[in-house]
């Protein structure tokens, strides 16, 4: 296996009295997926928040391609120009045009020509199918399509690594098909994806590796088949006989 | 009161009962407004206390014939759901449009019928109502304060010049539009300032020098409003923010700045400016008193402007700052391409309501010598030739003033409705 891209070594942090991250050892190689499940308050968003330090470990290290978090503000803006992430709730910026939601990063972060930035999102959104709503406002669009362009818009950037934070848990039921749908097409792009969710549909069609995690710790780590087939721990088992 | 629901209206007669219900009301207000208009008492032939009451029980059976549950006439319905949902309110509602009508008469009468406008003396002003000729009379001083009369165009030129300016930025071409706060923010105020300083002050290219002293009434209070408005603004963001600030320092003193400036009396404010701080000022240095009195409200109300900015910070979801945050932006460019433009959206009622606040409150410069609407009207009652004209005056002001703060919220609804997004 080559250098992985994203290395998490004996990561700890507390909210308050309150550990929310145990002891957290975790590998990511390029193009590898991952799916973290587990019940809630047991820290996978936390864990992916961490990655692009939206929150802040108090020990141990995160070294994202090559660069360590830590609170140089340059590097962590260089980090987060690099992992993309989509959110639970969209957070698109409701008082832009979806076509400008994609363009603003790229425009004054990378610094990039207003016409080619236009040309790239306009690709982007082609790829998530929502093109012809380029022009509308967030609001006027449905959950799926504001989900779909808000992993437009992380696209938009060009990173190397894509989180997801429960990308389909504010979904109806209908419109959480269309968006999986988006994001196993990008997995199949050769996408380095940390997912969490609890799509375990999903899991088992692209992920490479499914983590389980509970009250902050990593309860087990396994290929996607073996987690699914032979799940180790009593947790797990519990765990999976309640969702699937 | 279940009684009186006996004699109501059913499908079969709901419309004898409607018609009936409305000539029932009618007639009390024919009444009412017979009464106050002629002095014309039609009932006088019955007994004094059922003569005052009359209109009031007929109107109040009237309503209560008009009142249905649901008709389907869409005027009749609006009427019944929202001022004659019960005998209470009916009664109340009656009450209230007889106010109306007796206070009118007495109004319209002392501003217009028994007012007089025509003469430049005192002793014209033979009639019971108001006195417009004073006003007349002293209306260059009320708009130009004690600024020379012959020189009254510069006031006027600065001010279109002002106006124009301001107006300047809705003919950008497109490429420059992204210019425009840059313009708004700081080019205008400072290409203002010299508009005002050498067209009103004078002094240069062979204009009289009027000193500061002499400027007063409207012009002054759009003066000191104008100014005020536009510096307290960008003050204002800059405290919300750091008081928002991750760096201890820059958060405490935007605390104390603003816990200060809004602990202190704004006419205590304007007193130090005008006496106290001069005397730390070192011997050779001179400020202009209104300039002083400028910089005094727009320090005080920029406080109050940044606890509005901050509530309006402090509404956005903190998922903006985080997708802000994902896509690499830095503190400046998270602020002013995602964070500000959303926040000052949500403030625009409030940043008005200050805003509003802020132009009343310049009658206050008076205390220091600076007579600007209000206090031109304070110097004119006293006077000696038109003692006795006081409220004259204040109308109008106040007339003055609704005028240009209504103007103020209307424009602020406007820009609500402009920058309305869903969200």
């Amino acid at each position: 296996m080559s250098e992985p891209i994203i290395k998490i070594e004996n990561v700890n942090k507390w909210f308050g009295d309150f550990q929310v991250l145990k002891d957290i050892n975790l590998d990511v190689s390029a193009k590898q997926k991952i799916v973290v499940c587990g019940p809630s308050g047991s820290g996978k968003s936390t864990l992916i928040r961490c990655i692009n330090r939206l929150e802040e470990h108090q020990k141990g290290t995160i070294v994202v391609d090559g660069t360590e978090l830590s609170e140089n503000t340059k590097n962590i803006e260089q980090v987060r120009a690099e992992v993309g992430m989509v959110f639970q709730q969209f957070n698109l910026f409701p008082h832009l045009s979806i076509l400008d939601n994609c363009t603003l990063a790229p425009i004054w972060v990378k610094k990039m020509p207003k016409k080619e930035a236009q040309d790239l999102a306009m690709k982007q959104l082609e790829q998530v199918q929502i093109a012809d709503q380029a022009n509308k406002f967030p609001g006027q669009l449905s959950g799926g399509q504001q989900q779909r362009s808000a992993i437009a818009r992380a696209l938009c950037m060009q990173p190397k690594i894509m989180l997801f934070d429960e990308p389909t848990s504010a979904l109806d039921p209908e419109m959480i098909k269309e968006v999986l749908d988006a994001m196993v097409n990008l997995a199949k792009g050769g996408m380095t994806m940390i997912v969490v969710t609890h799509e375990m549909g999903f899991a088992k069609e692209v992920a490479d590796e499914v983590i389980f995690m509970d009250e902050g710790m990593i309860v087990e780590k396994a290929e996607t088949k073996e987690f699914f087939a032979n799940p180790k721990s009593d947790r797990t088992k519990l765990f999976l006989s309640q969702i699937l | 009161m279940s009684s009186l629901q006996l004699i109501k209206s059913n499908k079969q007669n709901f419309y004898y009962f409607l018609y009936l219900g409305l000539f029932l009301f009618s007639i009390s207000i024919l009444d009412v407004s017979l009464n106050a208009f002629l002095k014309l008492n039609i009932t006088s032939f019955l007994p004094d206390i059922l003569s005052i009451f009359l209109p009031l029980i007929i109107g109040f059976i009237g309503l209560n014939f008009i009142r249905t549950e649901y008709s389907g006439i869409k005027s009749l319905d609006l009427i019944n759901k929202n001022i004659n949902t019960n005998n209470f309110n009916s009664i109340l509602t009656l009450l209230i449009i007889f106010a109306i009508i007796k206070a009118t008469p007495p109004s319209l009468s002392w501003m217009i019928f028994d007012a007089n406008i025509s003469g430049d003396t005192k002793e014209a002003c033979t009639g019971t109502g108001a006195c417009w000729t004073y006003v007349k009379v002293w209306l260059r001083r009320f708009m130009y304060g004690m600024y020379p009369n012959d020189l009254h165009w510069r006031i006027n030129l600065a001010f279109i010049l002002v106006i124009a300016l301001g107006f300047f930025g809705y003919f950008l071409r497109d490429n420059l539009k992204k210019y425009l706060a840059l313009y708004y923010v700081i080019i205008y105020p400072i290409i203002a300032f010299l508009v005002i300083y050498y067209l009103i002050s004078g002094g240069s290219f062979g204009l009289v020098w009027v000193e500061t002293g002499a400027w007063g009434g409207l012009s002054l209070t759009f003066i000191v409003s104008f100014f005020c408005l536009i510096f307290c603004f960008p003050l204002g963001m800059v405290l919300a923010l750091g008081r928002r600030s991750s760096l201890p320092m820059i958060r405490y003193i935007s605390i104390g700045y603003i816990e200060f400036w809004r602990g202190v009396p704004l006419i205590t404010v304007l007193f130090m400016s005008s006496v106290m701080f001069p005397m730390f000022l070192p011997e050779d240095f001179f400020m202009d008193k209104l300039v002083r009195v400028i910089i005094a409200i727009t320090l005080f109300e920029g406080a109050y402007c940044a606890e509005v900015i901050r509530g309006g910070l402090q509404a956005l979801p903190r998922g903006q700052y985080d997708a802000a945050k994902s896509l690499g932006m830095g503190y400046w460019k998270m602020h002013i391409f995602v964070i500000l433009p959303q926040a000052l959206k949500l403030v625009i009622p409030g940043i008005c309501n200050t805003f509003l606040a802020l132009v009343k409150d310049t009658p206050l410069i008076f205390v220091v010598g600076l007579a600007e609407l209000a206090g031109m009207l304070a110097l004119a009652k006293t006077n000696p030739k038109w003692l006795g004209f006081a409220m004259e005056g204040y109308v109008f002001a106040a007339i003055i003033f609704w005028i240009i703060c209504y103007a103020m919220s209307k424009y602020s609804y406007n820009l609500e409705a402009k920058y309305k997004t869903e969200r």
